[in-house]
Formats: C-alpha cells, structure tokens, sequence
C-alpha cells in the first residue's frame, strides 16, 4: 500500500465498505449518533466531540481589497475518528486535517495539513478557545473576538474577527436532518464576524476587510447512503439578512434540501425540505470536471429568486478528497455576496 | 550489389576464423568484465535503492540531532506548531528471536508524499495500521517477527532485507523508546515565514539530500574500485579489438580494391563494413553480457559478504538481470568497436582504388610520430605526478592513476624500440643482427598486446603489493587490538552480572565491550566504553597523541579517535569534540584502525555509563594465562553455551576472512585481465605469423633453419615478455604507491605502509614469461613446420 493511498483513504477515515460522499454515508458502528432536542452547553461545545465521528470548524470570508478587488478566504479545521473516544500519544484514535484557501478573481491557492491527534500537532480547546493544526490557528478568549493564521508555500494570511451577532443554530435547534432516513448533525453558526487583516500573496500583502461566517457542525453519519454529494450557500444580502442553504444530491437524481433564513438580530427560521430550489445554470470546466459556477436560487416563501455567479469559477480546492469552494455574487430579487460550496462532483 | 559485397566481407572471415575468433573473444570478454563489474554495482545499488527510497533518504533533506541518535517527540510537535512540514522516523535494531532486524517507525499522515513503496500485499485500511498495529516486514524475517511481537505482521517484498515498517507508536514501544524519535524527514514545500530550525531546536541540525545516503556514501568508494577494475579490463579487451579489427582491414586491402572496380561505391562499402562490425559487435557483446552475468553471479556472494561485513549493507544475494547494466555493455561494446575500426575505416575510405593489394607488414613508426607519442607520455606522465600532489579526493587520484598507465603505456612501445636499437647496434653476428632488426620490426605489430600485457602485470603487482602490505599491516594491528584471550557474549543484564561476579576470580582482568551506533562530527561512528587497564595501555599505539591518554580517558576528561573519524572531521589531538549535546572532550590520541569504514571513538567506562545508562554489556574479553581451563569453568561450572565464547585465534581468523573475501574479488579480476593480456599476445603472434613469410623467407634462404627460426621467434616473445616486465616493476610499484596512499587515504581515510616483496614480483615475473612462452608456442611451430614450398614462392613472386 503506497503511502499516498494511505492518505487518500485517509480522509473521513473510509474503510472498505464507504459509502456515500468521502464515505459519509457509511453506518455509525459504534460512534455517538446526534439526538433531537440538543441541550447545548457553550463554550464547552465549541470543542471537540471525540464521540462522533466526523467534525470540522469551518470558517469563510468575503472580503475587499483597498481597490475594491473582491477576494475569498477560507480556513477549516477537520476532526476525524478512526474510533469513538480519545487517548493519548501516537495512539490517539482522532486524525485531524485542515484546508487554507484564498480566491482571488484571477486565481485559486490552497493548502492542506494533517496531523495525528493525542500528540499536540493539533487540537482544540473550547475556553479560551483555541483551534489549531501546525502553525495554523483561530484562537481567542472566547468565540466571538479571534485571531486567524494560515500559512502555505505560496500565500498566508492574519486576520481578526469580531462577532456582530448571536450564534445561530440550523434545523431544530441545532438538529440539522440531512435526508428522508433521518440522518442528521448538530450544526450551528456564527454567520455575523466583521473580519479584517492582511492576505500574503505572491505579489505581495494585500489590506482586507469584509465579513465571515463560522460554521460548526458534529456527527458520525451525516449523509444516507445514496447522497453522492451536496451544493451548499451561504448568503449575505444587502439587506442584511443572511441565507445557509443547501440541497444534497441523491443517486437517481432527487435532492433533499434545507436551509435556514436568518434575521439581521439572529432570529432563524427553519427551512423544510424542498422550499429552496437550486437549478445549476451554466457549468465550467475546472480540473477536469464539470461543475456548475452560476446557479439560479428560489424561495418563495421570501420572494427570493437571484442568480448566485462565482467570483472565480476556478476555486477548486487540490486536496486529497477535492472539492469546489469559492465567493459568490449574487443578482436578482435581492443582492449581495457569499460563499459556495460544491462536493461530489467528479 | 549488397549481397555480393556483404558475401564477400563475410567470405574473408571464413577463409581466416582465427582472426574472427580473436575479434570476438577480445571484444566478448571485454564486455564481460565490464558488464560483470556493471552487474555487481547495480545490483548493490538496487538494494541501497530500496533501502534509501524507504525512508526517501535519497530524495529529502532531514533533521538529525547533532549530537546522540534521538531526540525528543516534543521537539517534533514545536517544529510542527512553529510551520516545519517534516514527518518524524523512529529507527533501530530489533531482536526478534535470533533474528536481528531494522525496525522503522514513521507517520503516515505526516511523511512526504511518495515516501514508502510500500506494495500492496492486500488491503490494509488506515486503522489497522495506526490503531490495531500492522507491521510491514521482508518477507525474510517476517516469520520470524510474527513470532515475536503481538501485532499482526504483513510480508512485503518491496522492502529492503531485514527491515520491518510500522507505525511510530508501535516502533517506540516495540525498540522500548517512549516519546523518542531519531530524525526527521522534510518536505519538499515549506510554508513561507516560518523561524529558523536554531530558534525552535538547538539540538537539531538540517543534512541536505545528497548528504544523507549513509549507505550510498560509504560503499561509494568500494564501487568505484570496482568500476576502475572494469575500466582497465575493458580496455585492455578493447586493444585485442583494435589489433584484430586493423588487421582484418589490412589484409583485406586487395578485396576491397577488387569491389569498387567490380563498382561497388565507396560510401555503400564503407556501410557494409560499419553494418558486419556492427553485427560482429552485439553478437560479441551479447557473448559477453552472458559471460558478465555468470562473471557476476559467482562473486556477488563475496562482495556481498564484503559489503556487510565491512559496512553493513544490505545487498541481496541474488542477481537480477537489470537492463542498467546489460544495455549499457552492450553499448558500450557498440562504442569500443567503433572507436577500434575508426581509423581502419578512415583509411579504407581514404584509399585510392587502384593502390596497392598487398598488405603492408605495419609500417614502422615515423620519425615524426615517434617524437609526438613521446610527447604525449611526457604530459601524461607530468599530470600524473601533479595531480597526485595537489589533487583531492577520490576522483583526482583515480585521474592520476590513469594518466600514469596510460602514459607509461604510450611509451613502452618507444622504450622498446629504444632498446632494440641499441641492441642491434651491439650486437655481434649476422644472425643477432638480424634477430634484433626483425624484432624491432615486428614492434609494431606486437605493440598492442605489449602494452596490455604491461598494464596487466603492472596492476598485479600494484594491487598484490598492496594486499600483502596490508595483510602484514593488520595482522599486527589486529595482534594489537585482540589482547583478550576469550571472548565471549552472554544473552542478559542479569547473565552478564553474574558472569562477572563468577569470573572476577578466575581471571586477570575483565574487559566489558560496551558500544552504541552514534553520530559524531557528523559522521557516522561507533562510541566505546572501555575499562582502562594494561590490556589497552601496554598494546594500543597511536598515530598521534597529546600527553597521557590512557589516564584521561579512564577519568573521563579525553576521548580517542580513530584514524578515520580524524581525516574525515578534520581533529586531530588537542582539538574538542561533542560526544553527546552536553558532553565535550579533548582529543588525546588519534589510533590507527585499519579496514573499518566507519569512525570510532572511545571514552572510559564511567563517563559512559553516565551517558547511555541504558546501555549494558552483553560482550566480554577475559584476560587469563590458561585459556583452555577457564573456558572448561565457563561451560562445565557456569552454564555457558560453548559456542557462546570465541577465542582470540579464532576471532583473528574472521577478521581476517572479511579482508580476504574483498580481495578474492579484486584478485579475480586480476587475474582475468592478465588472462586476457595473454590472449592478446596469442592472437597478435598467431596473427602476425601469417604474414612474417616473405620476412623470414630470406633468412631461411640464407641458410637458418626453419626449427631454429621456430626457436627465435620464441625468444623473441621471452625477450620482449622480459622487458615488458622490466617495465612492469617500476610501473606496479608505481601504481602500489599510489593506491596505498593516495587511492585508500581518500577512499577510507586510512594510509597503509608499503611493504615490497620481492618473491611476488619474482613468481609475478615467472609467470608472464611463461604465459609469453605459451603464447609464442603455437605460432612458432606453425612457424618452424612451414613448408619449403611457402617460403620459396615468395622469391618466386615478388612484386
């Protein structure tokens, strides 16, 4: 077995028998499955849960340049279990990996870490929050003022962030269903961050402000086993209201889609399956796939129809599992800007 | 038109198959030392590959300690948090049973990508590997490991011998290491900014890439020894080629005259000519590929034995047929020939059609010609000597040594000819006269093989100079350094308790052999506790030394160095060297240390107790007056396995089979290259004799017979043989000089003495003189048994 494919199997911990997207569909087996009626308990639940399986921290920026340049910055953090629980030294059940990606109109970067857990490469601890893998990191004293870093060969940046608002919690109360079967993760977000600092890039630093959504979401199975893979929005218009959407794409063609409309003061409402429809529009060809970057979004319920446009319809992230993820425009019923987050297509 | 002409090429080979016969044998066994010797490096190589490509040893940069053979896992994870992308590597020795194996430890997230060619024996998914413990190991000792470890052991032939692979965690707790680790490999991409490895880790130095092939580095030397071998033999071979394939195209002036006016065109017969050489050539080579690999099989088990004793690699001991070596044979007999029918074919293109058929008996040397040649020998011989005394390194001595034989190759022919001539003016009596006058003439002829037989009884006596100086040189060191009359190895720390409880009566002196496998100065060493006592201060002696050694190493304030670790460092007594990140010592004393590629250092017993306190002797030397007595108390009263002691003749005895066994190669090739040298002789005399007619013709007219023209011919080859050798001498020693200290002091970083020995050179001598005899056999009979008729039809033609 090369090493190589160690690694590429490596990720979300596939063994033989995966299925669905990464292997996301694949049973529980052991693992703690998420419950209906969370009781969360803050800051401690902004750390790991060694239980379930699959976990990330997942942070993305729309930003602006002093020239009016837009750019797109993404940093995530990925907890995966080999098996329920946590030990110390290299005999750690827990692998963690991370993706850093900046989009600017003309290009895509990204970079990717793993680390083995029960060694201190990597980690998280909820209070004072602290997440980091190597020298990549978001701290802070607590989760609403943090400090970020990332660096790779070919860019970096630094940035803080400040939160505006409330967390908000997708689903029920942060029970977020992926599927007719009933599986489901406990997600919530922290979508209102006024985020500022500097990108490195290889023409030099660049001065950015803008604003960011932090997602943070747990489970062991997230996806049923026909899911192949999901189209996921995250919205900010100009009114000020905000959109986390999604529609996870099924063997035969059908999709399950969900979302959450979320009121400039925090206040959700839970979208149910089939309000929002996302119809791709145009594709592009990106590292030898074909892949939509224009999409028409409705949702009738709030008059929404626009059109989401990709800053950059090349922000494929080169990682061991691929994926695109990238800024978004939005035109149409309402404007404003976004993230976009494409998986499964291959 | 192509037929006619190729039947008439070919058809000049069947008239005279002594001629095809030579050209093919020179150029078959050419290629067959060369591609023997190709075989043998690229076999050794491929098994360094698989070692290096394991552990990506070639291809990365790394962080090792500076001092020690292991750092701390937390060091690791602060390189890592400060940005260092560098996956760590746990190594060490593993007993599993009897077995001794190399155990790695890496992680699969973090090593660079590529790493591990790892094949695939089935399945393994990523938790087994980390969580439960797989163990890849060579399907050599995997047996053996199933038996000796928990975890689940998977046979994989893509591995180096002896070498097993886990993961880290399973790697320190099996080698009893917790938390440590040996080095670290790096990534090719680094993220930008991040500190430098002085700020994060102190102890921790980064060796480029072409630095860390350990393995590689070492033997490098031994396989260029093994390349010059091959070099010279191919030349020699390739000088048969040059006289045959000249001949072949003098003798075949008259055919090529009669086609080109049958209008066979110049530039179609010259392609006709390149084409059967060319044909001649792969059929040769490949004879010779074949022979090469035969050649090779039969010494790779005594290169490989050489290789481990002496450094230990791992090389396999079967060989594989890899088209690196038998391709490059086979274009390098292509090239050879080429390069010998160069200047035939230059003439032939150049010769005007209607000149003359007959062959010309080599026309002797210009006058012109020969001040150029001397020239020539004169610059060459002028390099030598200065790139023997400003040159450096391996490569520079290898240029010398070359520039010296091929000088004096160049001007045996003009010494010769130099005392021939005076000779002849000498000599008394027609018949001397003429005797001397013929041989003269044939020089030119003979020329070729004289100068392979020269570098081949030069190299003789160059390299048996050289292993006899030092057989003699290390029997006495070893007499020096083996004082303890037994030997012996016990299996625990608790045996080796008793043990010394139970001898300290019985015996003079006990003598722990404490040892570990360490870097110092950046080189590869192996770091001795020794308990000062007599056995050490009464027989070692020193190269050079600062005062009192033995008293401060025992007190543990100096260190001794071998002569290696000196050269290659740069110490020398006075100078400080790290032993460990906290522990500096003066240099007292540098010892000699013959025969072993690796540096050494010794400290005294307590210092090293301190140091690796996990280290415990399981090797002892006794010091007693009756050996035999003692080692009955040992196995009768003790409970010792017989064949757990080892006495001191027998501990010299291999000692020196390792020596013997690297020599058995060299000597080999020996001997194969004068074979050939004398195969040259032949076919040059058996060739020539053909056209020496109209040459001995008059004599016999004048009235010597043809039994003593037989006669002569024969001493002619004596004589010519003798003088060669007279050469030779001059030449070997020459060549003894250099390797001892020049060639050796580069390669290994120790200078043997130069020992002569004049019965060598006299059975040396002998022996030529009569492979010279026997050589000259066959043509001269050939010669005295012509009969009348031949030699009168040559006054009856003359033209």
């Amino acid at each position: 077995m090369r090493i190589d494919a160690i690694l590429a199997c490596l990720l979300l911990a596939q063994p033989l028998n995966a299925q669905g997207f990464a292997g996301m569909g694949t049973d529980a087996e052991g693992f703690a499955v998420p419950q209906p009626d969370p009781d969360f308990d803050f800051p401690a639940d902004h750390g790991p849960h060694p239980d379930y399986r699959i976990e990330w921290w997942y942070l993305t920026a729309n930003l602006d340049g002093p020239d009016g340049t837009e750019y797109g910055l993404q940093w995530t953090l990925f907890r995966s279990a080999l098996a329920p629980g946590e030990a110390e030294g290299w005999q750690s059940p827990q692998i963690w990996f991370a993706h850093a990606a900046i989009t600017t109109p003309d290009r895509h970067f990204s970079a990717e870490r793993f680390a083995r857990g029960g060694i201190g490469q990597a980690g998280v601890t909820p209070d004072p929050f602290d997440a980091w893998i190597d020298d990549w990191r978001m701290t802070g004293a607590d989760f609403d003022s943090l400090a970020l870093t990332a660096t790779a060969d070919e860019f970096a940046y630094a940035m803080t962030l400040e939160a505006q608002g409330p967390l908000v919690f997708h689903g029920r109360d942060g029970f977020s269903v992926k599927s007719a079967q009933g599986q489901a993760s406990y997600y919530y977000s922290q979508p209102f961050y006024e985020i500022s600092g500097t990108l490195t890039l290889p023409e030099g630093p660049v001065e950015v402000t803008g604003s960011a959504w932090l997602d943070r979401e747990w489970s062991s199975q997230p996806l049923s086993e026909d899911q192949i893979g999901w189209d996921w929005f995250s919205l900010t218009f100009d009114t000020g209201e905000k959109l986390m959407g999604f529609q996870l794409r099924e063997d035969g063609g059908e999709a399950f889609t969900a979302g959450t409309w979320i009121m400039p003061d925090g206040q959700t409402a839970t979208l149910q399956d089939g309000a929002l429809q996302a119809t791709p529009l145009e594709t592009s060809e990106v590292a030898g796939r074909t892949v939509p970057t224009r999409w028409r979004l409705t949702l009738p319920a709030r008059d929404l129809d626009i059109e989401v446009d990709a800053v950059n319809p090349s922000a494929w992230m080169d990682t061991s599992v691929p994926y695109w993820e990238g800024p978004v425009h939005m035109s149409g019923s309402h404007a404003g800007r976004g993230y976009l987050e494409m998986t499964g297509y291959d | 038109m192509n037929r006619a002409g190729l039947a008439a090429l070919w058809s000049f080979w069947r008239r005279n198959p002594l001629q095809l016969f030579t050209l093919v044998a020179g150029l078959a066994l050419a290629t067959a030392l060369w591609s023997g010797v190709q075989a043998l490096n690229a076999e050794a190589r491929a098994s360094y590959d698989a070692a290096a490509s394991v552990l990506g040893e070639g291809r990365y940069d790394q962080v090792v300690p500076r001092a020690g053979d292991g750092f701390a896992q937390e060091t690791y994870v602060a390189l890592r948090r400060a940005g260092w992308q560098a996956g760590p590597v746990l190594e060490g020795r593993f007993d599993a049973g009897d077995t001794r194996l190399r155990l790695v430890g890496l992680d699969p997230l973090t090593a660079p990508a590529g790493l591990g060619p790892v094949s695939s024996a089935g399945d393994t998914p990523l938790q087994d590997f980390l969580a439960e413990g797989v163990i890849f190991a060579h399907p050599g000792i995997a047996e053996a490991l199933r038996g000796a470890v928990p975890d689940r052991v998977v046979a994989d032939s893509g591995l180096p011998p002896d070498t097993a692979i886990t993961d880290i965690g399973i790697a320190q707790r099996l080698l009893n290491r917790p938390g440590e680790i040996s080095r670290l490999i790096l990534s090719d991409t680094q993220p930008m900014g991040r500190p430098p490895l002085e700020e994060i880790a102190p102890d921790l130095v980064l060796q480029p890439s072409q630095q860390s092939a350990d393995i590689a580095q070492l033997t490098d030397s031994f396989h260029l020894n093994l390349t010059a071998f091959g070099l010279l033999s191919f030349a020699v071979g390739i000088f048969i080629v040059h006289g045959a394939i000249g001949l072949a195209f003098e003798q075949r002036r008259a055919m090529v005259r009669t086609l080109r006016t049958l209008g066979l065109p110049l530039r179609q017969l010259v392609l006709l000519m390149v084409l059967e050489l060319l044909i001649l050539a792969l059929v040769a080579g490949g004879i010779g590929v074949m022979l090469g690999y035969l050649l090779a099989a039969s010494l790779l088990p005594d290169v490989a034995a050489t290789l481990e004793g002496l450094y230990g690699a791992q090389v396999s001991g079967a060989l594989s047929l890899q088209p690196s070596w038998w391709l490059s044979s086979l274009a390098i007999a292509l090239l050879g020939t080429v390069l010998a029918a160069a200047g035939a074919l230059w003439q032939i293109a150049r010769m005007p059609v209607l000149a003359s058929g007959k062959a010309r008996a080599w026309a002797v040397a210009s006058g012109r010609l020969r001040g150029l040649q001397g020239a020539a020998v004169a610059v060459l011989l002028l390099a030598s000597a200065l790139l023997t005394a400003l040159g450096h390194g391996l490569i520079a001595g290898f240029a010398g040594l070359a520039c010296l034989l091929i000088g004096a190759a160049l001007g045996l022919p003009l010494i010769l000819e130099a005392v021939l001539t005076l000779a002849q003016r000498r000599a008394r009596g027609v018949r001397w006269q003429w005797f001397w006058a013929d041989t003269r003439q044939q020089l030119p002829g003979l020329r070729l093989a004289l100068m392979a037989l020269l570098l081949a009884m030069a190299a003789n006596v160059g390299v048996s100079t050289m292993v006899s100086s030092f057989r003699l040189t290390f029997v006495g060191f070893l007499d020096q350094r083996l004082t303890a009359e037994l030997y012996l190895g016990v299996d625990s720390a608790d045996e080796a308790a008793r043990l010394q409880a139970f001898a300290a009566p019985r015996t003079d002196a006990i003598l722990p052999l404490l040892s570990v496998d360490t870097r110092l100065a950046d080189q590869p060493t192996q770091l001795f506790g020794a308990r000062v006592g007599p056995s050490y201060s009464d027989n070692w002696t020193f190269i050079a030394s600062d005062g009192p050694v033995w008293d401060r190493v025992a007190d543990g304030r100096a260190v001794i160095i071998n002569e290696q670790l000196a050269r290659r460092a740069g110490l020398w007594p006075g100078d400080s060297l790290a032993i460990t990140r906290d522990v500096s010592l003066p240099i007292a004393g540098v010892a000699g240390d013959y025969g072993n590629p690796k540096g050494q250092a010794v400290i005294g017993e307590a210092l090293f107790r301190d140091l690796y306190p996990s280290v415990r002797a399981t090797r002892f030397g006794l010091r007693t007056d009756d050996p035999d007595a003692l080692r009955d108390a040992l196995v009768d009263e003790f409970g010792l396995d017989p064949g757990q002691i080892t006495d001191q003749a027998a501990l010299k005895r291999f000692s020196l089979d390792v020596f013997e066994r690297t020599f058995t190669v060299t000597g080999a090739l020996n001997i194969l290259t004068l074979a050939v040298a004398g195969f040259a002789m032949l076919m040059s005399l058996l060739t020539l004799a053909g056209m020496r007619v109209p040459q001995l013709a008059p004599a016999w007219a004048l009235g010597i017979t043809r039994r003593e023209l037989g006669r002569l011919e024969l001493l002619r080859a004596v004589i010519l043989a003798a003088l060669t050798l007279l050469v030779a001498l001059p030449l070997g020693l020459a060549l003894a000089w250099m390797l001892l200290a020049v060639i050796n002091v580069e390669a290994f970083g120790w200078r043997l003495p130069m020992y002569l020995f004049p019965l060598d050179y006299a059975r040396l001598g002998a022996f030529a003189l009569l492979a010279a005899v026997l050589a000259a056999l066959w043509p001269a009979r050939r010669l005295a048994r012509t009969p009348a008729a031949h030699l009168l039809k040559v006054f009856a033609n003359a033209n």
